[in-house]
C-alpha cells in the first residue's frame, strides 16, 4: 500500500514537469513576435521599430536557445510569475486567483447533485430492471448523453430567465456584488457564497445560489446520465451475486439488501469514473461560465483564448493539468484503499 | 468469420434501438449527400456552396416562412445552414475519428508488441496528453495554430489518439501470447505483418465501438469551440457555428421570452439527433460485444 503510493507520488513530478514541457513546446510555435505580446501592450509593439523589437526580445530572451528559455520560463512560473495578462488588465497570476474561487464553487455544488441523484437514479432503475421506470431512466441516459451541455444550457437560460425570470445569468446581482466588494466585507474562505454567509450577509447568499442553479443544472445533466448508466450495470451485476441471494434468504429485508449489501459493492466500478467526472466538472465549468456569463476560471480562458491572450491561455492550461494530475492521484490512491485488489497490478 | 458477422449483424437488427440509431444515421447521410438538392446553393454562391447564403438586410432573426422554413438568424437562412451543417458534421467526425484511431492503433500496437523501455516511454507520453482536459487542449491549440474549422480539427486529432492506444495496447497485450501469434512468429512472419494481419483483426473490434462513441461527442467538441468563436468563420455552415449567432436572441425580445426560439431549436436538434444516432449505434453494437456491460 505505501509502497504503491510512493511509487505514485514519485511519479507525480515527473507527469508535471512532462504538462509543462508540452506546454511550453506548444506555445513555441508561435514565434518570437507573438510572444512578445505577453511582455509588451501589442498596441504599443506596433509602433515600434524593428530594431526596437529586436531590442526587446534580447531583452526577454526570446532569441535564446529552447533549453535557455525553458529554464527562465519555468523558474519564473515556480516564482508564481505567469506573465501579463491583456483579458485580465494584471498580471495573469492575480487575475486567476480573483477568478478561480468562482469556478471552484460551481464545481464543488455541482458534485452533490452529480453524484447523489445520479447513483440515486442508477440504483433504482436497477432495483426495477425491464419495468417502465426503467425504461424511462434508460431513455434519459441515452437522450441526456447525447445532448450537448452548451445546447441545453442555452435551454436552461431560456426557460429559467427569460420565461420564468428564476435563475438570472452572472455570479451574482449589482447589488450584491457591490456589498461583495465593499472593505466591510471579510474574504475567509475564498469561496464567495461560504464568505458571505461567515459575514452574516444572508442576503448575499441567497444570490449567489441563485446565480448558480441554471449552471449546475446544465452540467448535472449529462453527469446524471453518464454515471446512472454505470451505477445501473454495475448494480445489476452485484444484484446477481451469491450473497445478495443469501442474505435476502434469511430473510434481511429489501432495503438492507439494497442499501447495505448491494449497493455499497456496486460503488467500487462508480469509483473508476470519478477520475472522468474530475474532467468533466472541469471542461464543463469552461461550457457553462461561457453560456451563463460567470467569471470564472473557464470563461477566463475561453475569452483569453478568443483574444489571442497566449499568457493568460498557458495560465490556465496548466492550472486545469495541475488540477486533472492531483485529482486523479488522490482518486488512484483511494480506490487502492476501497479495493485492495487493485494495489497488485 | 463469416458465420460470426452473420450472427452480430442479426443481433443489430434484433435491438430496436440499435435499428432507430442506423435509421437516423441513414437519415443524416442522405441529407448530407443530396444537400445540393435539398438546399441548392444560389448561382452567386455556387462555388462556396458551405457559406450560408444572405437573405435579407434586417439584422433581427425571421421566424420560419415558407421561403426559409427553419427561419432566418444573422440575416442568414438557418434551413440552408443546418442542411450543409450535416456535411460538416460529417467531415469532423469521420477525419477527426479517423485520423486519431490510426494514431492511437499505430502508437499502442508498437507500445504492446515491443514492451520494455519503448512501452514505458509511449505509455508515459500518453499519460501526459491525457493529463490536460481534452477540451482545454483543443481550445489551446485551436489558438496556437490560428482559429478555423480546420485548425479545430487538428486540435481534436492531436489530443484525440490516446483512448485508442490504451484500448489497442491492452487488448494486444492479451493477444500477444496466443497460439496463432506465436504460430505465425515460427514460420517467420515479419513484425509489421503479425501486427497488421494477424493481431489487429482479433483485437480491432473494441476499437471500433469506442470510434462511434467518439463520433458523436468529437462533433460536439467541435461545435462548442464553433460556439466559442474559434471554430467555422462567420456564415459557415456548421450547427455549433449557427447556434453561437443565438447567444444574441436567446433571451428574447421584451415580452415575448419565446420569440426566436427557432435561432436554438433546429441546428440544436439537429445536432442532438446527429450525436444521438452515433451514441446508439455504439452501445448496441457493445451490448452484441460484450453483454455483461448492457445497460
Amino acid at each position: 500500500m505505501t509502497a504503491y503510493i510512493i511509487r505514485r507520488l514519485l511519479l507525480l513530478p515527473l507527469v508535471l514537469f512532462g504538462i509543462t514541457l508540452i506546454v511550453f513546446g506548444l506555445f513555441q510555435m508561435l514565434g518570437p513576435d507573438k510572444l512578445l505580446s505577453a511582455y509588451i501592450n501589442p498596441n504599443l509593439a506596433e509602433k515600434l521599430s524593428p530594431e526596437e523589437m529586436e531590442r526587446f526580445k534580447d531583452k526577454y530572451g526570446l532569441n535564446d536557445p529552447l533549453i535557455v528559455r525553458y529554464g527562465k520560463w519555468i523558474s519564473s512560473v515556480l516564482r508564481g510569475d505567469l506573465g501579463w495578462s491583456l483579458v485580465g488588465k494584471e498580471p495573469v497570476a492575480s487575475a486567476m486567483a480573483k477568478r478561480i474561487p468562482f469556478t471552484v464553487e460551481l464545481a464543488l455544488y455541482a458534485l452533490v447533485p452529480v453524484v447523489g441523484v445520479g447513483i440515486w437514479l442508477g440504483v433504482a432503475a436497477a432495483v426495477r430492471h425491464n419495468s417502465p421506470v426503467d425504461h424511462f431512466i434508460r431513455i434519459f441516459a441515452i437522450v441526456g448523453w447525447s445532448f450537448p451541455d452548451f445546447v441545453f444550457g442555452l435551454f436552461v437560460l431560456m426557460i429559467f430567465y427569460s420565461v420564468l425570470g428564476w435563475f438570472p445569468p452572472g455570479n451574482m446581482s449589482l447589488w450584491a456584488e457591490e456589498i461583495f466588494k465593499s472593505s466591510a466585507f471579510k474574504h475567509i474562505t475564498g469561496l464567495p457564497s461560504i464568505d458571505a454567509l461567515l459575514n452574516g450577509q444572508f442576503g448575499v447568499f441567497l444570490d449567489c445560489l441563485r446565480h448558480l442553479v441554471g449552471p449546475i443544472l446544465t452540467i448535472s445533466w449529462l453527469w446524471w446520465a453518464y454515471l446512472l448508466r454505470i451505477t445501473r450495470s454495475s448494480m445489476l451485476e452485484v444484484l446477481r451475486k451469491d450473497y445478495v441471494r443469501t442474505a435476502r434468504a434469511k430473510g434481511l429485508d429489501e432495503r438492507t439488501v439494497i442499501n447495505k449489501h448491494a449497493r455499497r459493492n456496486a460503488m467500487i466500478p462508480v469509483t473508476t469514473v470519478a477520475g472522468a467526472m474530475i474532467i468533466g466538472l472541469l471542461s464543463g465549468t469552461v461550457i457553462v461560465e461561457a453560456v451563463f456569463n460567470r467569471t470564472g476560471i473557464g470563461s477566463f480562458v475561453a475569452t483569453a483564448a478568443t483574444q489571442l491572450d497566449y499568457a493568460s491561455v498557458m495560465g490556465g492550461v496548466l492550472f486545469y493539468s495541475t488540477i486533472l494530475v492531483l485529482g486523479n492521484l488522490i482518486i488512484d490512491i483511494l480506490y487502492a484503499i476501497i479495493d485492495p485488489r487493485i494495489r497488485l497490478t | 468469420m463469416e458465420k460470426e458477422y452473420k450472427r452480430m449483424l442479426r443481433k443489430f437488427f434484433r435491438n430496436p434501438s440499435g435499428v432507430f440509431g442506423l435509421a437516423l444515421l441513414f437519415f443524416f447521410i442522405f441529407v448530407a449527400i443530396f444537400a445540393p438538392v435539398i438546399a441548392p446553393p444560389q448561382p452567386s454562391n455556387k462555388y462556396e456552396p458551405y457559406m450560408m447564403p444572405i437573405v435579407t438586410w434586417s439584422p433581427d432573426p425571421q421566424p420560419p416562412s415558407k421561403e426559409h422554413p427553419f427561419g432566418v438568424s444573422e440575416r442568414r437562412d438557418i434551413f440552408y445552414g443546418v442542411v450543409w451543417g450535416t456535411r460538416t458534421a460529417f467531415r469532423i467526425g469521420l477525419i477527426v475519428t479517423g485520423v486519431s484511431t490510426l494514431i492511437g492503433l499505430f502508437i499502442g500496437s508498437i507500445s504492446a508488441y515491443y514492451g520494455g523501455w519503448i512501452d514505458e516511454i509511449l505509455m508515459r507520453i500518453t499519460d501526459i496528453f491525457l493529463s490536460i482536459p481534452f477540451l482545454i487542449a483543443a481550445i489551446v491549440l485551436t489558438t496556437l495554430l490560428g482559429t478555423g474549422l480546420d485548425k479545430v480539427m487538428i486540435a481534436m486529432i492531436v489530443f484525440g489518439w490516446m483512448g485508442t492506444a490504451r484500448l489497442i495496447r491492452g487488448n494486444i497485450l492479451q493477444a500477444k501470447e496466443e497460439q496463432y501469434v506465436l504460430a505465425a512468429k515460427a514460420i517467420g512472419v515479419s513484425t509489421p505483418g503479425i501486427i497488421v494481419k494477424h493481431l489487429l483483426p482479433n483485437t480491432i473490434f473494441p476499437v471500433l465501438i469506442q470510434a462511434s462513441m467518439r463520433m458523436g461527442s468529437l462533433v460536439i467538441t467541435a461545435a462548442i469551440l464553433s460556439f466559442l468563436g474559434l471554430g467555422a468563420p462567420q456564415g459557415y455552415s456548421d450547427w455549433g457555428a449557427i447556434l453561437n449567432y443565438a447567444r444574441n436572441w436567446m433571451l428574447g425580445a421584451h415580452g415575448e421570452a419565446l420569440k426566436y426560439w427557432y435561432t436554438i431549436v433546429f441546428p440544436g436538434t439537429a445536432m442532438v439527433l446527429f450525436v444521438l444516432a452515433w451514441n446508439l449505434i455504439g452501445d448496441t453494437l457493445r451490448d452484441i460485444f460484450d453483454p455483461r456491460l448492457r445497460i
